[in-house]
């Protein structure tokens, strides 16, 4: 049952064209996202998105504020993966500053963001699922995110904003018995991704609604600046973790799942949709080896002045969050507050090429391959 | 109707007063009587989908704990509770909609669904009216739903609702083709368009061991259920083919722009219209009321039983699909009805042409 | 980096350069046009005049020994408000060659003109419409040149040193933040 939309004889069945508006108040969008579509008919012909709606200020309020301060800052990007984000952040302000943390912090930091990185690929498989219209994945993914959730209020008291990875550190150390309950959530977990895979991943409607839809080429991915799991989706073997190891990932053994065409075309919705779901079982491999590996005794902070004064200078440092490279440039004149700080936010690249890939389908495909992009519009908008 | 009109007659207290007085108090009764099980039957399948929903999801659903206000135990109110929240709501009507047809698009939607109901046999004695035309009659009454879904989509001055209400008329006209098909097999077992005949029909074994229910008298009517069960599924815009309400992608569909009671009218039609799909399966190829032990158990008490048994057995797969499928897309959804389903249902009914003339 | 990726089956082939050899190379293609930052990696950035830029932004990408096909970044940048210039930084990534480059573009404010490159790496598209917003950076040939973020009747450009919050925005007042608050 493979639609031939893109291939139609528009000419026999052009109608006059409505523009709808997808969003800002809209369910599927991901939170305040308005697309303008132009539609003929079901076919929707172009698509503009307008962003900004969640625009917080953040690079001006990081000028205002000093070094430490950003990162609750960050948080708020990628409220999805606020372990990630912090994390880049903490990286970036490492290398423009020299500093060597300790191992100890290294293995926690992994840890915790690969239990974020489960925790967002949660979201986007479940919401995946619900924009094109299974609403049960979405509960069982949240039944499962509810515990990394609780890991983390266990570890830090936030839920979602953790503010946990600091510069030179992280916040606290581990709680008692925190180790063995991750441990205990990684059982449990593990055999989760065959209920995943038994409900949606290989439903024959499912399929039928994202194979071969949205199809993003490497090439326009690679020129889009497409990065992380969408990339990844249409074929090119690029991640971060891999290819340049920031932290200690180049210490743990896993794969690169990658997009293989394997129910349709490579780049294809379902392709993206499986890489994350490939990536949930790599994300569980690199936490076992980094809690197997992680000293017990230690320190959690390297040794720092209570107020940051980086040395003059610049510095483009990037890393693997859940949506793709998260890219902080960030330019110091030597005072405690950041003489600028760019956010290169993936989904803010992913979104931009959603008129190339989702033009000629349906307003139904609009919603899915938005939906298998993964954007998350704090991040975007910053 | 017949027979509360006969009843009536013999009651003492009535003979004085004038026959056509007496037949309005009957359908008075009666309409009222129907109405109350439209209700009951939303509120109940509800308060069931919420629950199978929430098993289905590994959660508990609406529970109520603890002293003060709340859904009851098990949230056993929190339909009742919802109904009157509905009720007490707030009347919108947007100041660019078509108001005359905004405010009637429900009510032709659920006069479509209700009226259904006086061709429903639920044992052997309860019908409103056994009609020579029975089956023709509730499917050309069940298409009226889709003036309402028209309406409502054009009156609401939406686009989300327009939309709606054009992939709404687009299914269900073209889901009334094979469902009409496949329901065509069994009047040719039958011979008659009366419900009761239908299922008087059925009566017997097949086999020795089978109960002599369509689904099971020939390969052809066995796939004629199937159809006829998903076609229905389709018209009653439930998942895998709610693309007139899709919530991801049209928001609400054709009643985005509905709250409160109006509304509760849409959903009040929606559960009446699943529990006539259902009962219309279980009538043309389940036996509707027969017992499936043939000889036993089918007093008329125990045939409301079996029927309400096996309707709400299939509101039950409703609700199931529901919970399990992913949405179709619009073009899969035609493409599934004119390039599937029609054709089997026209080799359907020459199968059992053919089948009825050698065999029997 | 520490790990070879080739050892790992990448699919790619290191063809290496350091900034050192980038801009050697650029140079031999380009007439020793450029001359080499002094400061050490990673600070190290190519400084180029906006209107040499389009022509070089093509060689990057397309020559095959450099290969820049993945723009990573695009930077806006305001120097001070005593500074005259406003700057752009372009961070750019092989995929192929695995190197990387940082260009910069220094323009005067007050004729702040850049030659786009959203052509060439289509990710420009929304990094020069978000610089367009926030410095006020024309960039001459875009064909979708307008604001992002902001409300396209916004006035003025956030991110400038100089910039004055508005008082009010259709009508609305907007609340004085306290000055260094901590």
């Amino acid at each position: 049952m493979g639609i031939e939309t893109s291939t139609l004889d528009r000419s026999a069945i052009h109608g006059e064209e409505m523009v709808l508006n997808i969003g800002p108040q809209h369910p599927s969008t991901h939170g305040v996202l308005r697309l303008q579509v132009l539609t003929d008919g079901e076919i929707v012909t172009k698509i503009t998105p307008y962003i900004g709606y969640l625009h917080r200020c953040f690079e001006k309020h990081c000028e205002n504020v000093t070094y430490e301060q950003v990162i609750p800052y960050t948080d708020r990007c990628d409220y999805v993966a606020s372990m990630n984000n912090n994390f880049g952040y903490a990286v970036a302000m490492e290398e423009l500053m020299g500093i060597e943390v300790p191992e100890k912090v290294h293995h926690i930091r992994v840890i915790v963001a690969e239990l974020n990185r489960i925790a967002s690929h949660h979201l986007a498989i479940g919401t995946f699922g619900l924009d094109v219209g299974a609403f049960t994945p979405f509960l069982y993914c949240f039944r499962d995110r509810e515990r990394i959730l609780d890991l983390f209020e266990l570890l830090c008291g936030a839920r979602l904003l953790y503010n946990y990875i600091w510069v030179g550190g992280v916040s606290h150390d581990f709680p008692i018995g925190f180790v063995e309950k991750v441990y205990e959530f990684l059982d449990y977990f593990e055999p989760k991704i065959q209920e995943y895979n038994d409900l949606l991943t290989f439903n024959k409607i499912f399929i039928e609604r994202t194979a071969d839809v949205g199809v993003l080429p490497a090439d326009v991915a690679i020129s889009y600046g497409v990065s992380g799991p969408n990339l990844r989706g249409s074929g090119v073997k690029w991640d971060l973790r891999k290819n340049e190891p920031y932290s200690i990932y180049n210490k743990f053994e896993f794969d690169i799942p990658i997009g293989t065409g394997a129910m349709g075309t490579v780049g294809d919705c379902w392709d993206r949709y499986y890489v994350r779901i490939r990536e949930l079982e790599e994300s569980v491999k690199i936490t076992r080896q980094a809690l197997d590996q992680m000293p017990r005794e230690g320190d959690v902070h390297a040794a720092l002045p209570k107020k940051i004064r980086p040395p003059k200078g610049h510095v483009y440092s990037r890393t693997e969050t859940p949506r793709g490279d998260l890219g902080f440039y960030i330019i110091s004149d030597g005072k405690p507050k950041p003489f600028r700080l760019k956010l290169r936010s993936p989904a803010f690249t992913a979104l931009s090429c959603i008129d190339e890939i989702a033009r000629g389908w349906m307003i139904a495909d609009v919603i899915a391959i938005l939906g298998s992009l993964d954007i998350v519009l704090g991040e975007i908008d910053r | 109707m017949e027979l509360l009109l006969q009843k009536f007659s013999e009651v003492s207290f009535l003979s004085g007063i004038p026959s056509a007085l007496l037949f309005v108090f009957a359908a008075t009764l009666i309409a009222v009587s129907l109405f109350m099980f439209v209700a009951v039957n939303a509120i109940v399948a509800v308060y069931a989908e919420r629950k199978i929903s929430a098993f289905m999801q590994d959660r508990l659903g609406p529970m109520g704990q603890g002293v003060g206000l709340h859904a009851g135990k098990w949230g056993l109110l929190q339909t009742v509770a919802d109904a009157i929240k509905l009720l007490i709501k707030e009347d919108i009507i947007p100041s660019l909609a078509d108001r005359k047809l905004f405010i009637l698009a429900p009510f032709i939607l659920f006069i479509g669904a209700f009226i259904v109901f006086v061709g429903i046999p639920f044992n052997q004695h309860i019908l409103v009216a056994d009609f020579n035309i029975g089956v023709f009659y509730i499917i050309a009454m069940s298409s009226i739903g889709v003036i309402g879904i028209i309406l409502a989509g054009y009156g609401s001055n939406n686009k989300w609702a327009l939309y709606g209400a054009m992939r709404s008329a687009a299914q269900i006209i073209s889901y009334e083709i094979p469902l009409a098909l496949s329901l065509l097999t069994v009047i040719m077992l039958v011979g008659s368009l009366k419900m009761q005949d239908i299922i008087i029909a059925q009566h017997g074994l097949i086999w020795g061991i089978l109960p002599n229910w369509f689904i099971f008298n020939n390969p052809f009517t066995f796939i004629a259920f199937f159809i006829f069960f998903i076609s229905g599924v389709a018209e009653v815009n439930r998942t895998p083919f709610d693309l007139p309400e899709a919530e991801s992608e049209l928001v609400a569909g054709f009643h985005t722009e509905y709250s409160g009671m109006r509304w509760a009218f849409f959903f009040l039609a929606e559960y009446a219209n699943m529990f006539i799909v259902a009962a219309m399966s279980a009538i043309l190829f389940l036996g509707g009321w027969q017992s499936p032990i043939p000889g036993y158990m089918d007093s008329p008490a125990w045939g409301l039983f079996w029927f309400m048994g096996k309707a709400i057995f299939l509101i039950f797969v409703m609700m199931w699909f529901r919970w399990t499928f992913p949405r179709l897309r619009t073009d899969q959804l035609m493409q599934m009805c004119w390039k599937y389903f029609l054709p089997i249902s026209f080799i359907n009914i020459l199968g059992v042409g053919l089948w009825d003339l050698w065999l029997n | 980096m520490t790990e070879d990726p080739s050892a790992d089956g990448w699919h790619y082939v290191i063809a290496h350069m350091d900034y050192r050899e980038i801009v050697d190379y650029i140079n031999r293609n380009f007439n020793e046009l450029y001359s080499p930052d002094t400061r050490e990696e990673p600070a190290a950035v190519l400084r180029v005049s906006p209107k040499d830029w389009t022509e070089l932004a093509y060689f990057l990408r397309d020559d095959e020994n450099l290969v820049f096909d993945s723009m990573m970044c695009i930077t806006g940048i305001d120097y001070g408000i005593e500074d005259e210039n406003l700057g752009v930084a372009y961070n750019l990534h092989s995929m192929t060659h695995h190197h990387k480059l940082e260009v910069r573009i220094d323009v005067p404010k007050s004729k702040p003109m850049i030659p786009s490159v959203e052509k060439i790496w289509r990710m420009a598209d929304w990094f020069e419409r978000e610089i367009y917003d926030m410095y006020g950076i024309t960039f001459e040939g875009h064909r979708d040149h307008r604001r992002i973020l902001l409300p396209e009747d916004w006035v003025g450009f956030p991110l400038r040193k100089d910039y004055e919050f508005p008082e009010t925005w259709h009508g609305i007042v907007v609340p004085k933040i306290k000055e260094e608050w901590e």
